[in-house]
């Protein structure tokens, strides 16, 4: 469905056509997958997670499949959103102002685009966190066949995998926070597609000037 | 001790006796009866062999081929040379390296008698073991995606046998017993070596960077155990692992948790970003 022929509630904006959403939710569900799998392999406190999933053994196996459609899915999110999330003199301006931004003073924030810069550190945060994710991991699944005198790049795998895992879920407690929890719509928006006129004044004013003022659709 | 989070059942339940094979290098013959006697008593299939003018017929350990003597032509300082031989398998590290890498409860195991032994039916396949290990000793089934090596005969020990291999052993280079009493005669073997066979590098590998071996040999030149077919002279748990099992760990867990508390508390503090306005919402999405 384009995104033209989506029927929205009156006074509401598309901000997510469907092939974003779609890809959103695959990175999403792959990502929890991984993440659950992965801390089942991080430590044996947290083993359980594997046992309730099917096991250890089909968790290992499905942990670097999950690992490939989670990375695909964030180099899709990459062609689609990358142009969109370049740091502009106003994201400077934005993380000065972080303080009121925690606080919930949101009319004292510099107005933002359509990603504001906490977002745009949480995209590229999750881009090239996922590509060294990917890169280790690619070792970490074969470990038998990486010769004896590549044996480093098995120890730079082990910890750099966990330890880049660990701060991609920081940004994930935060994403999660923020969306269901600190911006009421947020997380409908990204199911069905559309925020109502107040949600974009208030969070994305930069954004609602450039599409209210132009065309009734979205900037993609 | 294993994997497992809690504490380890049966701890300290049994007299903390060590047990050890000795290896003398300097009196083995390279006859691979060991070999033989690993394969029958563990019952593992003959594997396909290589001839390249050496004896060494099998290149390395497989994940069904848990003990193999490597073969080495080492030409001394005068230009003459001599053949070493050295039987290689699982050292049975005091602290080893495959149990602190492993994530899979229960699938490495070191008994109170100091025997490291995989539990397949636990094994996830990860292969963290294999990056753990120093002695490149833990083989992966490629085809059921288990870890496998040398057990030391754990089941033979368990009933007070000896391992398969010092049974076979036909010059007496090989002997089993407590650490304390293997340690004791490797210690004697060497000192008759210095003295009396003009060996005065003679030695004991006993490596302490993994908190010494179930598993010593009696060197000819103990100060270079490389030409031992890479036998390492300083083995130790890479450091990565060490650094991701032990401050990544707990620097993680302290960040999850205190992150989780900290976005609740944050919300019970601010609570919603559109509190002031919320009949703006009224009719709005919601999620």
């Amino acid at each position: 469905m384009s995104q033209s022929e989506q029927i929205l509630p009156h006074g509401h904006i598309l901000r997510y056509t469907f092939l974003e959403r779609l890809t959103h939710w695959a990175a999403a569900f792959s990502y929890i997958y991984l993440l659950l799998t992965g801390l089942a392999f991080y430590s044996p406190w947290c083993f359980w997670i594997a046992a309730v999933l099917g096991g250890g053994q089909v968790s290992r196996m499905l942990h670097p499949w999950a690992g490939l459609l989670f990375a695909g899915a964030v180099i899709k999110m990459y062609s689609m959103w990358a142009a969109q999330m370049r740091t502009t003199a106003a994201d400077k301006a934005w993380w000065n102002a972080i303080g009121h931004y925690m606080r919930n003073e949101d009319d004292q924030m510099p107005p933002a685009g359509r990603y504001n810069a906490g977002q745009k550190l949480l995209f590229w945060g999750f881009f090239w966190c996922s590509l060294l994710l990917l890169l280790t991991g690619a070792i970490l699944w074969f470990p038998e066949f990486i010769p004896w005198n590549l044996r480093f790049l098995r120890f730079v795998a082990v910890l750099i995998h966990p330890a880049v895992a660990l701060l991609t879920i920081g940004l994930f407690l935060i994403h999660i926070y923020m969306s269901v929890f600190a911006e009421r719509g947020a997380f409908g928006s990204v199911i069905r597609g559309d925020v109502s006129e107040a949600f974009a004044k208030r969070y994305h004013p930069g954004w609602y000037q450039e599409i209210a003022g132009g065309s009734s659709t979205p900037r993609k | 001790m294993s994997g497992h989070a809690g504490s380890v059942p049966g701890e300290d339940t049994q007299r903390g006796l060590t047990v050890c094979k000795l290896i003398d290098t300097t009196t083995c013959i390279g006859c691979k009866a060991c070999e033989v006697a690993c394969m029958e008593w563990n019952d593992l299939p003959f594997g396909e062999t290589i001839f390249g003018n050496t004896y060494q017929t099998m290149p390395e350990t497989r994940w069904n081929y848990w003990n193999l003597i490597l073969f080495n032509e080492h030409e001394k300082e005068d230009g003459s040379l001599m053949w070493l031989m050295r039987k290689n398998q699982c050292m049975h590290c005091a602290e080893p390296g495959c149990l602190a890498a492993c994530p899979a409860d229960g699938a490495i195991v070191q008994y109170t008698n100091g025997i490291v032994d995989f539990q397949q039916a636990n094994c996830i396949g990860c292969g963290y073991c294999i990056t753990g290990c120093p002695f490149d000793i833990p083989k992966m089934n490629p085809k059921t995606n288990r870890v496998f090596k040398c057990t030391l005969c754990s089941d033979r020990v368990s009933e007070g046998l000896e391992p398969a291999c010092i049974k076979s052993c036909p010059t007496g280079c090989l002997h089993f017993g407590t650490k304390e009493d293997m340690l004791d005669l490797a210690g004697k073997r060497a000192k008759q070596l210095q003295d009396h066979s003009n060996f005065p590098k003679a030695g004991v590998y006993d490596p302490q960077g993994v908190g010494g071996t179930g598993v010593i040999y009696v060197l000819h030149d103990a100060t270079q155990p490389e030409i031992y077919g890479g036998l390492p002279a300083n083995p130790h748990v890479p450091w990565t692992v060490k650094l991701w099992k032990g401050p990544l760990k707990w620097l993680g867990n302290v960040a999850m948790v205190g992150g989780l508390i900290g976005l609740f508390v944050h919300y019970l503090r601010y609570g919603p970003k559109d509190r002031a306005d919320e009949d703006l919402n009224a009719g709005g999405t919601k999620s």
